[in-house]
């Protein structure tokens, strides 16, 4: 019996040993360990032992069955560890593959550059006022101190589509339209975005539609130091900490004095290059402390109120910062243009 | 304005500032100088010759053979000019020299004769051919006889001059004038102006016997004032004026047209020279022309004038357009002996209408539009008959026949001196103020709290306190003007709720893949009117008194049409796959003529083609359709919180789809549509399947929608169940949609279509929609039976109202 426990041991292990798969595993381990396998048969027939024999036989029974249940809980362990490895092997991909595209697309650039100079001034306090593409003469010119007959109405050809409405040829106008909705009361502080019109031949630096945004602001002693002082912030903000600026005296009908900013050119850092022509400096926006005229025409007192007023060209910005050469290209909408602004 | 470095040099000391500064100066001041121009910029070598002989080249006609002394040398010079001769003092580009263009004069033979330089034309020294005086327009240059031989030949043509060009705006055209240029000049470098003096020794015959003045239109001739000059001899004018009327950018004409020009750029003055001998008359009559009265100018145009326009006439007829240009009868000829000049004061907007109508921009128009110095009419006058005294020989007769006041007394301006540093944010003080005026030479004295300032006549623009702020502190320099903030009151900057959802708006557009377009607002009256919300009539186009073109002559109604030119742009470049938005706005009229403003609105649109998906080595092709916009549109309408308020119909429109569109409405008013262009749109267009959406975004924004408030999560578990109904093909799934919510009451919390099927196993002319249903009681769980009765209640639902029948 003995010997026959030892074969029965060296059986089983050796076919442990061998068993491919999981299933040939659970076989061997019904056909040794289960209830009618050999072990429990010889356990039964222990009642024909001696008393003497009867424990020896029954610990060396006990052992053979652990040893049995040892070596499959060992294998099944391996042959598992065996199949995840395949598995894993099979499910591998080329990881350099590209990933599935996602669709995102961005902002038109003149959008952009807009978007972010609002955002500019609404954290110096402003607010953005819209008016109407298509104004009254009125407050087109008359009420920016441009009166029928003025010289300087030549410098702005218009669109008219009856004598007294036209497109509008700058976003100015709506400036006398919020100062008349505040009644002659400050502070207003405003910068007015959008779409003008002038009869240009559309060429690689003209269009006869483009962007402007306008600012105004109006309180009890507002200097032209103040508006140096925002303008300062705005360019820096726009083009880099290190930028400065200069105002040149210039002329507008709506302000008095009138200056045009200049900042230190971006790109050569005031040395001289094409982009600044030579000279160091970029021509920016014109600005001004408003006429006295235009605020008395929009209810305002100019012995109490001063103010200061400026309007640039979204267009020009975007060219300068991108390096656009055509400002066809901003109304064109070719996608590869367009997508190139992907972080603006 | 064209101004002569060299000839600005006689008003004002320009020791140690080169030209190059000057501009640099005076556009900081103010004024933008353009351009500096090197006059005989890249110009080498070039001398005055003396042609010793000439005479006719043996085997060519039209060529002649110089022997030309050069000073040190001499040189044969073969020149084809037909005005060469023996005698002449000429300027020679010597072997070596370089003339305009990179031009290298080399030593020639010139059919067997040899050439050893060449003899110059004003234009191949670098002078536009339309200011060459005639009688050098065909042939070589002739120096007077004070021209040095062997000397330089540049500095007798002013060709070492630099010309600034000034940009003169409304408010600087005090420069549009030499002396006006100095007295800008002299503030900045804060140096003094030296005048002409313009002394004319006049005969004892009296002007008056010969001519009368009198002026009928006061207001528009302030004042009319006239010499008459005698034993005229009309010749070229000499070399310097020439030089310097070239230099200006004026041609030279004879001496008394250039005499009259050269005042001009002078003093600013306008002045008309009348041949006296073809005035007709012996007067001068100022008045308002006739109703279709006729005159020839200058010119030679025939013009027809207006009861607006002034005229200067010989008491019957016009002899001139006052301020814009003179008769032809009476222009300056060879023969003339006897000049009348006119100096005269005219009102700048009667100038100005009349040039403007006529579209006759001359010189003097120019200048009396942007206003003139009142003071320096008689001075002009005075200036021109001493020149024609002493380069024309002439005989000025006594005294100025005239007809208003000469002068006007200079406009005051009292301010408190203090506003000038309030307004600028500078600390000048009184003195430092009034010394900055006076170097414009302005009056200006401060009596204790108040400046007082004197402007002179030649500053018309300067007019109020805030104008003497602007000279101030110009000359002062805006550099030295510190950078502040304002001191006022804090405001809180912000976007309006409608600016907020419009940037929410383009956000998701972009971030499903939606490039933002803008477009041209102008476009042709047919596009206007295609593809319009709502149905619109031509009265409501708003169009262009005066179009540029017709492709841009009408206000858009709508912005599909534009969208369809940029997919259009993009297929003619074989980009196939194009995903665009735009929001802008568009405009309809009110009433036609146009009294009020027109309505503006701002839309929304889109246009979409090619492939929903942005192709990958997966080779997944998912082309956009009907139903990839529609998702675009619904996630909009979500995330705005009005989607339940939206309606999609099917609907019928110009240049669709009619089976592939749907109009959409929002609480039953109409907001806009979506749809497929109509195939034979498509195929006039060449254009790929293009879909497209326009949606009245400002309806849209304005909508009021509830505040966002949290719901508690559901406590007790939802139940779902799907039924699957086989209806007729005409019925549309939105009808279904509706009749189930309906029926399904409160406990029904969600409808899911998940499969619309037709085809086998279902009878002809029948497809099988299927819904999941999805119903919860906030309250309780729900049991079977509750489920179970709403269900079946939505099933007669649509079997009553659908005619549905239960797929099995
Ligand atoms: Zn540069």
């Amino acid at each position: 019996m003995k010997e026959q426990l030892e074969s029965l041991r060296n059986e089983a292990l050796e076919q442990v040993n061998s068993a491919e798969d999981l299933k040939s595993l659970q076989d061997l381990r019904v056909k040794y360990l289960g209830k009618k396998g050999p072990i429990t048969e010889v356990l039964r027939g222990m009642g024909k032992l001696s008393k003497e024999e009867r424990p020896v036989i029954g610990q060396l029974a006990n052992e053979v069955r652990e040893a049995i249940e040892s070596a499959i809980k060992d294998k099944q362990e391996h042959l598992e560890l065996e199949k995840i490895k395949a598995q894993l092997a099979e499910e591998s991909i080329d990881v350099t593959l590209p990933g599935r595209p996602v669709q995102s697309a961005n902002h038109h650039p003149l959008t952009a550059v807009i978007e972010e100079i609002e955002d500019l001034f609404i954290g110096l306090g402003f607010s953005i006022a819209e008016g109407p593409e298509v104004e009254n003469d009125y407050y087109n010119f008359e009420a920016l101190n441009l009166p029928k007959d003025h010289p300087a109405r030549d410098m702005q050809d218009s669109f008219y589509i009856t004598e007294e409405i036209l497109l509008r040829t700058h976003t100015s106008p709506n400036q006398a339209r919020v100062m008349e909705a505040h009644k002659g009361k400050g502070p207003v502080k405003i910068i007015c975005p959008g779409k003008v019109y002038r009869r240009d031949t559309d060429d690689a630096t003209h269009s006869h539609q483009f962007m402007q945004i306008e600012g105004l602001y109006v309180d009890k002693n507002v200097r032209l130091s103040d508006l140096k002082g925002i303008l300062t912030v705005f360019a820096k903000e726009m083009f880099g900490e290190d930028r400065q600026i200069r105002l040149r005296p210039s002329y507008f009908p709506f302000t008095e004095p009138s200056v045009e900013m200049d900042i230190s050119c971006f790109h050569c850092s005031g040395s001289g290059c094409s982009v600044c022509k030579k000279t160091g400096w970029i021509e920016i926006l014109g600005a001004g402390m408003v006429h006295p005229h235009v605020l008395e025409m929009s209810g305002f007192d100019p012995k109490v109120y001063t103010g200061f007023a400026f309007g640039m060209g979204p267009e020009r910005i975007a060219m300068l910062k991108y390096g656009i050469n055509d400002i066809r290209h901003f109304y064109n909408n070719d996608v590869r243009f367009l997508k190139q602004f992907k972080r603006a | 304005m064209l101004v002569s470095y060299n000839w600005l040099k006689d008003y004002v000391d320009l020791s140690g500032v080169s030209p190059e500064e000057l501009a640099d100066k005076i556009t900081k001041a103010g004024i933008e100088v353009e351009h500096v121009h090197k006059l005989g910029e890249g110009i080498k070598d070039v001398v005055v010759g003396y042609v010793k002989s000439c005479s006719q080249h043996p085997n060519a006609d039209k060529l002649n053979v110089c022997q030309v002394d050069l000073g040190s040398e001499e040189a044969q010079i073969v020149c084809g000019a037909p005005n060469v001769a023996a005698g002449q003092k000429v300027a020679v580009a010597k072997v070596g020299a370089v003339l305009p263009g990179n031009f290298k004069i080399k030593k020639a033979k010139l059919r067997g004769e040899v050439s050893e330089g060449m003899i110059c034309s004003l234009e191949e020294l670098g002078i536009d051919g339309k200011l060459v005086p005639k009688e050098y327009q065909n042939g070589i240059y002739v120096f007077g006889d004070d021209a040095v031989v062997g000397e330089d030949a540049l500095p007798y043509l002013n060709l070492d001059d630099y010309v600034l060009e000034l940009d003169i705006l409304p408010n600087s055209a005090h420069c549009l004038n030499m002396i006006g240029v100095a007295y800008e000049v002299a503030a900045i470098l804060n140096r003094s102006v030296n005048l002409p003096d313009p002394a004319v020794e006049e005969d004892q015959t009296l002007a008056e016997q010969k001519i009368k003045v009198s002026v009928e239109a006061a207001d528009a001739a302030p004042y009319y004032g006239a010499r008459v000059i005698e034993n005229i001899r009309i010749e070229p004018s000499p070399r310097w004026m020439q030089n310097r009327l070239i230099a200006a950018g004026i041609r030279p004409i004879n001496n008394i047209v250039d005499i009259t020009n050269y005042v001009l750029l002078e003093y600013g003055q306008p002045l008309h020279a009348f041949d006296y001998d073809h005035l007709g008359s012996k007067q001068i009559l100022v008045r308002y022309a006739q109703d279709n009265e006729q005159m020839t100018t200058l010119d030679d145009e025939e013009r027809t004038l207006q009861s607006s326009d002034l005229v200067i006439t010989n008491g019957k007829q016009p002899v001139a357009l006052a301020g814009v240009m003179g008769g032809a009868d009476s222009e300056i000829a060879d023969e003339t002996q006897t000049v009348l000049l006119e100096a005269a004061v005219f009102d700048a907007l009667s100038v100005r209408r009349t040039s403007s109508r006529l579209q006759l921009r001359t010189d003097a128009s120019q200048r009396y539009e942007k206003g003139i110095d009142r003071n320096r009419v008689v001075p002009a006058a005075n200036r021109a008959a001493a020149l024609m005294q002493s380069i024309a020989g002439a005989k000025v007769l006594k005294g100025i026949v005239e007809q208003g006041e000469r002068e006007v007394a200079p406009h005051t301006i009292d301010m408190p001196w203090t506003k000038i540093n309030d307004v600028l944010g500078t600390t000048l003080e009184a003195d430092e103020i009034a010394s900055l005026l006076q170097r414009l030479n302005f009056n200006a004295n401060i009596a204790g709290e108040m400046l007082h300032v004197e402007v002179p006549p030649r500053r018309p623009d300067v007019t109020i306190p805030e104008d003497i702020v602007e000279e101030a502190g110009r000359i002062y320099g805006y550099d030295h003007v510190p950078a502040t903030l304002p001191e006022g009151e804090s405001t809180r900057g912000k976007l309006t709720s409608y600016q907020k959802k419009r940037r929410m708006v383009q956000r998701y557009f972009e971030g499903i893949g939606l490039y933002q377009a803008v477009t041209y607002s102008l476009t042709t009256k047919e596009k206007a009117q295609q593809l319009t919300i709502q149905a619109q009539s031509e009265d409501q186009l708003v169009e262009l008194s005066m179009p540029m073109s017709e492709e841009r002559s009408t206000l858009r109604m709508s912005i599909v049409p534009e969208l369809l030119d940029v997919v259009r742009y993009h297929m003619n470049r074989q980009i196939p796959n194009l995903k665009l938005y735009e929001i802008g706005k568009v405009f309809t009229a009110k009433q036609k003529p146009l009294t009020d403003l027109p309505l503006e609105t701002e839309h929304a649109a889109g246009a979409l083609t090619g492939l929903e998906n942005i192709q990958s080595w997966e080779g997944r092709q998912q082309p956009v359709d009907f139903y990839s916009v529609k998702g675009i549109l619904e996630g909009l309408f979500e995330k705005l919180g009005v989607l339940d308020n939206v309606k999609f119909t099917p609907a019928e429109r110009d240049l669709l789809h009619p089976g592939r569109t749907a109009d959409i409405s929002l609480n039953g008013s109409a907001i806009g549509y979506l749809g497929q262009l109509h195939p034979s749109v498509q195929k006039e267009k060449d254009l790929n399947d293009t879909y497209v959406f326009e949606i009245n975004l400002q309806a849209l924004l304005e909508e009021n929608v509830p505040e966002t408030t949290y719901r508690d999560l559901p406590r007790y578990p939802s139940v779902t169940r799907d039924i699957a109904l086989v209806v007729d093909e005409s019925v549309q799934a939105g009808d279904l949609h509706d009749i189930i919510r309906e029926a399904g009451g409160s406990l029904l919390i969600d409808i899911k279509l998940f499969d619309v099927y037709q085809g086998e196993h279902l009878e002809e002319g029948k497809k099988s929609l299927a819904f999941s249903l999805q119903y919860l009681d906030p309250n309780k769980t729900l049991t079977d039976k509750e489920v179970n009765k709403v269900h079946e209640n939505i099933l007669n639902a649509c079997q009553e109202r659908a005619g549905a029948v239960l797929r099995n």
